[in-house]
C-alpha cells in the first residue's frame, strides 16, 4: 500500500490514452466502443483515487510527493527549477476523489445524452482530455503545474461550451461566442494568477507548495494554536535567524517555555516550500526585494493573494468575471454538469484552499475575499430569480453557490468551504443532469407530438430515429420552441419520475434542507461567519453571515420556483405532455448522485448533536486538517442552523404559493412576480441579469474594439504606414535624392556605375526571367546599392591596412 | 587560432549551397523540387549532428572555422557555434524542408513558373540565414545579414501578391537603411580594437584593454549601442519601425511569409542577443528601461492592432510584433531567465507563427483569399486540419503544455527578477496575454467555427500528405517543447549564463552613475 502514490502518474496517463485515442480513430469507431474507452478511462482513475485514500488512510495520513518517470523536471533554467512533481495529501486526494467518481457518473450519463451526435466520439475525447488537466491541477506540487491545469482545463471548457460550433443559422456561431468568452474571460482572471505565481517566485524562490519531506501541518500545531506560535514567534524573535526558527515552530506551549519541536524544525528555510517559509518570513517580519521596491513580508502575501483572487474570479464565476459562467451553458449538459457545477469551476476554491497560509496572514485580502464572495451569492441569486431557461438558473445557481464557497475561505472557513465545495459537486451535478434529462425529455416530445413527417410515433425504431436527430435537427427544433424554456414544460413529475424524485432530492440539498448534503455544508459556512463576527469581531464575518442567509434565501426560492413551474401542474405544452423519461444510462447516474446528495452531507456533521458516535465529529474537516494548516471545525449553532433552515422553507413555501396558482399567467410568458406591484421593477432587473452583460458591452467590449479600429485603420495604416511612410519619409527622399543628385550626376558616379554597368547586365541577363524590367532594374539598383555603400565605407580602413 | 580542419559548422553553412550548385545544373521541375528538399534536409540533419556533438557545459564559442578574409581590415571567416546560436541554425534548418514542402503545391509557383529561379533562391536565402547565425566576425556577420535581404526581396518581388513589388522595395530599403548605422558603428568598433572578431573584442572589454567611453545615455558608447540596435529593431521589428512588416508579410508567398517569420526576423533579436548587448553592457543596461518600454508598446499594440484586422496574414503579421516584443523585453531584463527564454521563445515563435503562416497558406490555396469574412466553419469541414490548427494557435496564445507559454513564462519571469526592470514591466507585458488570447481565438473562431456560411466552404480538399508532412512536425515539436523544454535550456545555459554574468558588474555601475 505504500507505494500506491507511484499509480499517480497513470492517473493522468490514461485519461490521455483515452483521450488520444477517441481523438484519432474515435469516427471509426461505434458509439458504444468510444463511449466504453472514455468510461474506462474515468473509471480507472476513480479507482486510483480509491487507492490512495487507502494508501492515505493507512499510512497515518502521511502527504506523499511524487516525481513521474521519464520526465525529469519541465522548466530547468539556471537558478529557477519547476519540476513536474505530484502531490498527494488529503485535500487533493479530497478533490481527486469527487472528480474522478462524479466524472465518472457523467461520463456514463454522456452515453445516453451523446447518442447519435455527429461527433460522439470527440466528445468523450474531450471529457478525457478535461480530467487529465483537472487531476494536474489538483495533483501538481507547485503553483506552475497547478496553471497548466488551470489554463488547460479552461481549454477544454472551451472546446465543449463551442462543442456544437457548427449548428446552422447562426446558433454555432452562438456557442462559439460563448466559448471564446469563457476562454477570454479566464485570461483576465490567468493574467493576475500568473502574477500571483511570479511574486511568489521572486519572494520565496520557489513554486513548489512543500517539498519532499516537508510537514504541510506540523504535528499538534492547528488551527487557532497556529496563529498563536506566530504571534509568540513575532514576539520573541528579534528578525534573528536562528532565534525565529525556533520560535516559528513552536506550538501552543511556547507560553510554558516548553518548545515542543515539530518534524519541520530540522529543515533549513531554504529547503522548505513555499507555505513553510511564508511561515518563516512570517515570523521574522522579513522584508523582500522586490527590485524597484522592497515591501515587508505581508505586503507581499497580500500583494499575492490579490492577485490570485482576481485568477479565482475568473475560473471560479466570482464578481466582476462571472459573466463567461451562464454563457458557458452553450455546452452540451454533461458538460456544464461535470466541468462547468461539479469540478472545474471549483478549481478557484481550491486554490485559495491550498493557500490558505496566505490566506490565514492576509486580512485585508480575506476581507475583499468575503465581499466579493458574498456579493456574488446574492446577486448571482437574485438574477436566478429572473430566468426562464432552465440551465441558466442553475448557472446562476452554481455562480451564487461558488460566492458561498469563496465567502467561506474569507473568513477563515477553510473547511467549510471545502466541504460545500464536496457536497456542491454532488447536488449540483445531479441538478444539472436532471436538467439535461428534462430538454431531452421535452425535446423528444416536441419531436413526438409534431412528428417531424413521420408516422407511428409509438414505434421504437422511430423513436430511436428521433432520438438521434435530435441534437442534428436542434436548430430546427429552435425555430420556435426552446426545449429549455420552463415555460414549455409543467407537469413533469408523472412523465419523468425518476428524474423529478432526483431532481427534488436535488433542490432540498441545494435549498438547505435538512438532512440533505447542502445543509451540513452552507449551515456551517453561516456558523463559521458567526463565529468569525461575533467571537473574533471580524468585519468579514458580520458581510458573509447578513448576505449569505439572504441569498440562502434565494436559493431556496429559484430552485422551489423551477420546481413548481418544471415538475408541478399541467403540461404547458404538447412536448411536455409527451415528453418520455430518459434512457438507463442518463437515469442511473442520477440515483447515485441523489443517494450522495442526501448522504454526503453526514460525513462532516458537527459534533455534539447526537451523530458523533454513527458518523463521527467533523471527520471530513479533521481529515483536511492534514494538510489545510488552518482548517479548523465548525461549531453547532442551533440558532444560526434553525434560522437557514427556517428560511429556507419559508422561502419554498412562498414559492410554492406563487407559482402553484400562476398557471395563467406564466403560460402567458409571464412570471407572476413579473406583474406584481412592488416586484416587478426588482423582477425585470434580475430577468435582465442585472445589466451586467449590456454595462461590459457597452463600457469595455464596444471601446476596446473601438480603440482597435482606431489602432489599426487610423493610427497605424493611414497615420503611421501610408501618410508618413509613402508620404513624408518617401517624397522626403525622393526631393533629397534629386537634390544630391545634380553634383553627383555630372561625373564622380557615372565612373563607378559604367564600371558596374557590365555586372549588372551581366547579373540582369540571369534574372531575365523576371517580367517586367522594371523590376529587374530596381532589383539590380539595390544590390548594387549594398555593394557599393559597403565598399565606400570599406574604402578607408582598407587603404590604411 | 587557425583551424586546418574542416568544422562540422562550416559544413552545415554550404550544404545549401552544394543544393544550390547542384541546382543549376537540372531542368526537371520534379527533380529540382526534391533536389532542394533534399538538401534542406540534409542540411537539416547535420545540423541536428551539430547539437550532438556541441557540449552544453562550454560556454564559449565550439567547432570553430577560421580563415583569412580581408585581412587588411583584421576581418576574417570566424565561423563557430555556442548556445545563442545553435538552436537558432536549428530552427533555420528545421523551418528551410517546411517552407519547401510546402512550396510544392503552392499554386503561385505554377501560375509563374521560374521553378528553378525560386528553390535556388531558398537555398541561397538558407545559406545567408545560417551564415548570419554562424559568423563571429561583424563584417562577415554583416555580410550575411544584408545578403539575406536579396533572396527575400526576388521571393517576395517576383511569387508575392498583388502588390509585391511595393512590399519588397519597402522591405528592402527599411532594412537597408536601419543597417547602415549599424554598418557605421561597426567601422567604429572595429577600427578601435583593430579587430572585427568578436572574441577578441569581448575579451578586449573584458580586460580593460578597449574602452568604449559611457557616461549616461549620449556618450559614445550609447551611441554605438543605438546604431546597432536601429539596425536589428528594424528586422525584429520593434515598435514603432514596423511599418514594413505587415506588407511584406501580406505580399509574400507563404514560404517567404513562413521563413520571414519563422528566421529572418529572428535575426534581429538574435543580434541583439549576440552583439548589441554583450558589446556595450553598460549603455545596454542604461537604455534597457527605454527598449523594454518600446518591446511592451510593442507586445500590447500588436496584440490589438491584429485584434482588427480583416486579413487573416496580417493578423498573423501583427502577432508578430507583439511576440517579438516579448522577446526583446526577455533579453533587456539581463537576467538569465529572461535570455535563455528569449532565445527560446525565439525558436517558439519560428514554430507556432511559422505554423501559421504555413495554415494560412493551406486555405489560401483552397479559397485564394485571405479575407476572414471568407472562411467560417472550415473545422466541420476539414476537422483535422481543424485540430491541427488549433493547436498550433493556442501554441501561440501562450498555452501552458505548448512552446509559447514556456517561452513567455520564463521572460516574464526574468522581467520580474531584473534588477533593471522589475515588477511592472512585468505587469504591463503579461497584460500581452490576455490580449494573446482575443485575438488569436478571434482569428480561430471567425475561420473554424461556426456554420459554413459560404458554399464554396463545403467543398475544400482535404489535406494532401505533403501538408501533413509539413504540420506535423510543427504541432509535434511544439507539445514537445511545452513539455520537456529542460534540453533546449540546457543547450543555451552555459553560454546565456556567461553572457549575463558579463553585463551584471555594469547593472550595478550604471545604477551608480549621476
Amino acid at each position: 500500500m505504500e507505494n500506491y502514490p507511484q499509480l499517480v502518474p497513470l492517473l493522468i496517463l490514461i485519461p490521455a490514452i483515452g483521450a488520444f485515442f477517441n481523438l484519432m480513430w474515435g469516427s471509426r469507431l461505434r458509439e458504444e466502443a468510444a463511449a466504453t474507452i472514455g468510461i474506462i478511462a474515468s473509471a480507472l482513475t476513480f479507482v486510483i483515487a480509491l487507492l490512495l485514500y487507502a494508501y492515505l488512510q493507512g499510512s497515518g495520513f502521511e502527504a506523499a510527493v511524487v516525481n513521474p518517470p521519464f520526465f525529469d523536471g519541465w522548466i530547468r533554467l539556471v537558478g529557477i527549477e519547476i519540476p513536474w512533481q505530484m502531490r498527494v495529501d488529503t485535500l487533493s486526494v479530497t478533490m481527486l476523489l469527487f472528480v474522478t467518481g462524479v466524472g465518472t457518473l457523467i461520463h456514463v450519463y454522456a452515453k445516453g445524452y451523446m447518442h447519435g451526435d455527429s461527433r460522439f466520439a470527440r466528445f468523450f475525447a474531450y471529457l478525457n482530455m478535461f480530467l487529465v488537466f483537472m487531476i494536474i491541477l489538483v495533483t501538481g506540487n507547485n503553483f506552475l503545474m497547478l496553471f497548466v491545469g488551470w489554463e488547460g482545463v479552461g481549454l477544454c471548457s472551451f472546446l465543449l461550451i463551442g462543442f456544437w460550433f457548427d449548428k446552422v443559422k447562426g446558433v454555432g456561431w452562438r456557442n462559439s461566442n460563448a466559448a471564446r468568452k469563457a476562454m477570454i474571460v479566464n485570461r483576465i482572471g490567468d493574467f493576475g494568477l500568473m502574477m500571483a505565481i511570479f511574486l511568489t517566485f521572486w519572494t520565496f524562490g520557489t513554486l513548489d507548495f512543500y517539498k519532499p519531506g516537508e510537514l504541510a501541518v506540523p504535528a499538534g500545531a492547528h488551527g487557532e494554536e497556529a496563529a498563536h506560535s506566530e504571534e509568540a514567534a513575532v514576539a520573541e524573535g528579534e528578525g534573528e535567524h536562528a532565534v525565529t526558527e525556533e520560535a516559528a515552530v513552536v506550538d501552543e506551549h511556547a507560553a510554558s517555555d516548553e518548545p515542543v519541536y515539530t518534524d519541520n524544525e530540522h529543515i533549513p528555510t531554504d529547503q522548505l516550500g513555499v507555505f513553510g517559509k511564508a511561515q518563516r518570513y512570517i515570523a521574522e517580519e522579513l522584508d523582500v526585494d522586490l527590485g524597484p521596491f522592497s515591501l515587508p513580508i505581508s505586503t507581499v502575501i497580500t500583494l499575492i493573494t490579490l492577485f490570485m483572487l482576481l485568477g479565482v474570479a475568473g475560473k471560479s464565476a466570482q464578481i466582476p468575471l462571472f459573466v463567461w459562467l451562464p454563457d458557458a451553458m452553450a455546452g452540451p449538459t454533461p458538460v456544464s454538469a461535470l466541468i462547468h457545477a461539479a469540478t472545474m469551476v471549483t478549481s478557484g476554491v481550491y486554490l485559495m484552499v491550498r493557500s490558505n497560509v496566505f490566506f490565514h496572514e492576509a486580512e485585508f485580502t480575506s476581507l475583499i475575499v468575503t465581499i466579493i464572495g458574498a456579493s456574488t451569492a446574492i446577486v448571482a441569486g437574485m438574477i436566478a430569480l429572473g430566468q426562464w431557461d432552465i440551465k441558466r438558473v442553475l448557472a446562476y445557481s452554481t455562480v451564487s453557490q461558488l460566492g458561498f464557497m469563496v465567502a467561506a475561505v474569507g473568513i477563515g472557513a477553510y473547511g467549510a468551504a471545502m466541504f460545500h465545495l464536496v457536497t456542491h459537486a454532488f447536488f449540483k451535478a445531479l441538478l444539472f443532469l436532471g436538467s439535461g434529462s428534462v430538454i431531452h425529455g421535452v425535446e423528444h416530445g416536441h419531436h413526438l407530438a409534431h412528428g417531424h413527417g413521420h408516422g407511428g410515433h409509438d414505434d421504437h425504431a422511430h423513436e430511436e430515429e428521433a432520438h438521434a436527430g435530435a441534437h442534428d435537427e436542434h436548430a430546427h427544433a429552435e425555430e420556435d420552441f426552446d426545449p429549455q424554456d420552463m415555460r414549455n414544460m409543467g407537469g413533469l413529475r408523472r412523465k419523468m419520475p425518476v428524474t423529478y424524485i432526483t431532481y427534488l432530492i436535488g433542490t432540498l440539498a441545494l435549498a438547505g434542507i435538512f438532512p440533505f448534503a447542502g445543509f451540513w455544508s452552507k449551515d456551517e459556512i453561516l456558523a463559521d461567519s458567526w463565529v468569525a463576527g461575533f467571537y473574533d469581531g471580524k468585519l468579514s464575518g458580520f458581510i458573509a453571515l447578513a448576505l449569505l442567509i439572504v441569498a440562502a434565501g434565494f436559493t431556496a426560492f429559484y430552485m422551489w420556483r423551477q420546481i413548481v413551474l418544471v415538475f408541478h401542474g399541467e403540461p404547458r405544452t404538447a412536448a411536455a405532455e409527451r415528453a418520455p423519461e430518459s434512457v438507463p444510462s442518463m437515469i442511473i447516474p442520477l440515483m447515485v448522485l441523489g443517494f450522495f446528495s442526501v448522504f454526503i452531507g453526514f460525513m462532516n456533521t458537527p459534533a455534539g448533536i447526537g451523530f458523533d458516535s454513527i458518523f463521527g465529529a467533523h471527520a471530513f474537516t479533521d481529515w483536511l486538517g492534514h494538510s489545510v494548516l488552518h482548517a479548523h471545525a465548525g461549531e453547532f449553532n442551533v440558532l444560526i442552523a434553525g434560522g437557514a433552515l427556517t428560511i429556507a422553507i419559508a422561502a419554498i413555501f412562498l414559492a410554492n404559493g406563487i407559482y402553484s396558482r400562476a398557471r395563467r399567467t406564466v403560460e402567458a410568458g409571464q412570471d407572476p412576480l413579473e406583474i406584481r406591484n412592488g416586484v416587478s421593477t426588482l423582477w425585470r432587473v434580475a430577468n435582465a441579469r442585472m445589466y451586467w452583460d449590456q454595462t461590459y458591452s457597452r463600457f469595455v467590449e464596444q471601446p476596446f474594439n473601438r480603440a482597435s479600429k482606431f489602432l489599426a485603420d487610423t493610427l497605424d495604416w493611414a497615420f503611421w504606414h501610408d501618410y508618413f511612410h509613402d508620404t513624408v519619409l518617401a517624397k522626403g527622399f525622393r526631393t533629397m535624392g534629386r537634390i544630391l543628385a545634380n553634383p553627383i550626376d555630372l561625373g564622380i558616379i557615372d565612373g563607378i556605375v559604367n564600371g558596374v554597368g557590365r555586372l549588372a547586365r551581366w547579373i540582369g541577363g540571369f534574372l531575365r526571367p523576371i517580367e517586367t524590367g522594371y523590376v529587374r532594374t530596381y532589383a539590380v539598383t539595390l544590390l548594387i546599392g549594398v555593394v557599393v555603400v559597403i565598399v565606400l565605407l570599406l574604402l578607408p580602413l582598407i587603404q590604411r591596412g | 587560432m587557425e583551424n586546418t580542419g574542416l568544422s562540422l559548422v562550416t559544413v552545415v553553412l554550404f550544404l545549401p549551397m552544394v543544393g544550390f550548385t547542384i541546382l543549376l545544373f537540372l531542368r526537371n521541375s520534379e527533380q529540382i523540387k526534391w533536389t532542394a528538399f533534399g538538401t534542406s534536409i540534409v542540411t537539416f540533419v547535420a545540423s541536428l549532428l551539430l547539437w550532438a556533438g556541441f557540449d552544453g557545459n562550454q560556454p564559449g564559442l565550439q567547432m570553430v572555422q577560421q580563415w583569412e578574409f580581408l585581412p587588411q581590415v583584421g576581418a576574417s571567416f570566424y565561423l563557430a557555434i555556442d548556445g545563442l546560436s545553435l538552436l537558432l541554425v536549428i530552427l533555420t534548418t528545421f523551418i528551410m524542408p517546411l517552407a519547401i514542402l510546402s512550396s510544392f503545391r503552392a499554386h503561385v509557383l505554377h501560375e509563374r513558373g521560374r521553378e528553378k529561379l525560386y528553390y535556388m533562391l531558398m537555398l541561397l536565402l538558407e545559406w545567408a540565414m545560417i551564415g548570419a547565425f554562424v559568423a563571429h566576425d561583424l563584417i562577415v556577420f554583416f555580410i550575411f545579414f544584408e545578403f539575406t535581404l536579396v533572396p527575400m526581396f526576388f521571393l517576395i518581388g517576383i511569387w508575392g501578391a498583388e502588390n509585391r513589388m511595393y512590399a519588397a522595395i519597402k522591405f528592402y530599403l527599411y532594412t537597408l537603411a536601419g543597417s547602415i548605422l549599424m554598418l557605421l558603428a561597426i567601422l567604429y568598433v572595429g577600427n578601435a580594437a583593430g579587430t572585427f572578431s568578436t572574441p577578441a573584442i569581448m575579451v578586449m572589454i573584458q580586460s580593460g584593454e578597449l574602452v568604449i567611453p559611457f557616461d549616461g545615455i549620449f556618450s559614445p558608447q550609447s551611441f554605438l549601442f543605438l546604431g546597432f540596435f536601429i539596425g536589428f529593431a528594424v528586422k525584429v521589428p520593434i515598435w514603432p519601425l514596423h511599418s514594413w512588416l505587415p506588407d511584406a508579410h501580406v505580399q509574400a508567398p507563404t514560404a517567404g511569409s513562413v521563413i520571414l517569420a519563422g528566421v529572418l526576423l529572428k535575426l534581429g533579436t538574435y543580434g541583439l542577443a549576440r552583439f548589441a548587448i554583450p558589446l556595450f553592457p553598460e549603455a545596454a543596461v542604461a537604455w534597457a528601461p527605454v527598449v523594454a518600454v518600446l518591446a511592451i508598446i510593442g507586445i500590447i499594440y500588436g496584440a490589438w492592432v491584429s485584434y482588427a484586422q480583416t486579413d487573416v496574414k496580417k493578423l498573423v503579421a501583427y502577432s508578430s510584433i507583439s511576440h517579438l516584443g516579448f522577446v526583446v523585453l526577455g533579453l533587456f531584463s539581463m537576467t538569465t531567465a529572461g535570455y535563455q527564454g528569449a532565445i527560446l521563445q525565439m525558436v517558439n515563435h519560428g514554430i507556432s507563427t511559422g505554423g501559421l503562416f504555413l495554415l494560412v497558406g493551406m486555405l489560401y490555396e483552397r479559397r485564394h483569399t485571405k479575407a476572414l469574412d471568407a472562411f467560417g466553419g472550415i473545422w466541420k469541414v476539414m476537422p483535422i486540419f481543424g485540430g491541427l490548427s488549433l493547436i498550433i494557435t493556442l501554441s501561440s496564445m501562450g498555452l501552458p503544455g505548448l512552446n509559447g507559454f514556456v517561452g513567455e513564462f520564463t521572460i516574464l519571469m526574468g522581467t520580474f527578477g531584473s534588477d533593471v526592470l522589475g515588477f511592472f514591466f512585468a505587469l504591463f507585458a503579461t497584460l500581452g496575454i490576455i490580449l494573446a488570447a482575443i485575438y488569436m481565438l478571434y482569428m480561430f473562431q471567425k475561420v473554424f467555427m461556426g456554420d459554413v456560411t459560404h458554399d464554396e466552404n463545403n467543398h475544400l480538399e482535404p489535406l494532401h500528405w505533403q501538408e501533413y508532412a509539413v504540420l506535423i512536425p510543427v504541432v509535434a515539436l511544439a507539445i514537445i517543447i511545452g513539455i520537456q523544454p529542460a534540453p533546449f535550456f540546457a543547450t543555451m545555459g552555459a553560454t546565456v549564463t556567461d553572457v549575463v554574468a558579463k553585463i551584471a558588474p555594469f547593472i550595478t555601475s550604471v545604477a551608480q552613475l549621476p
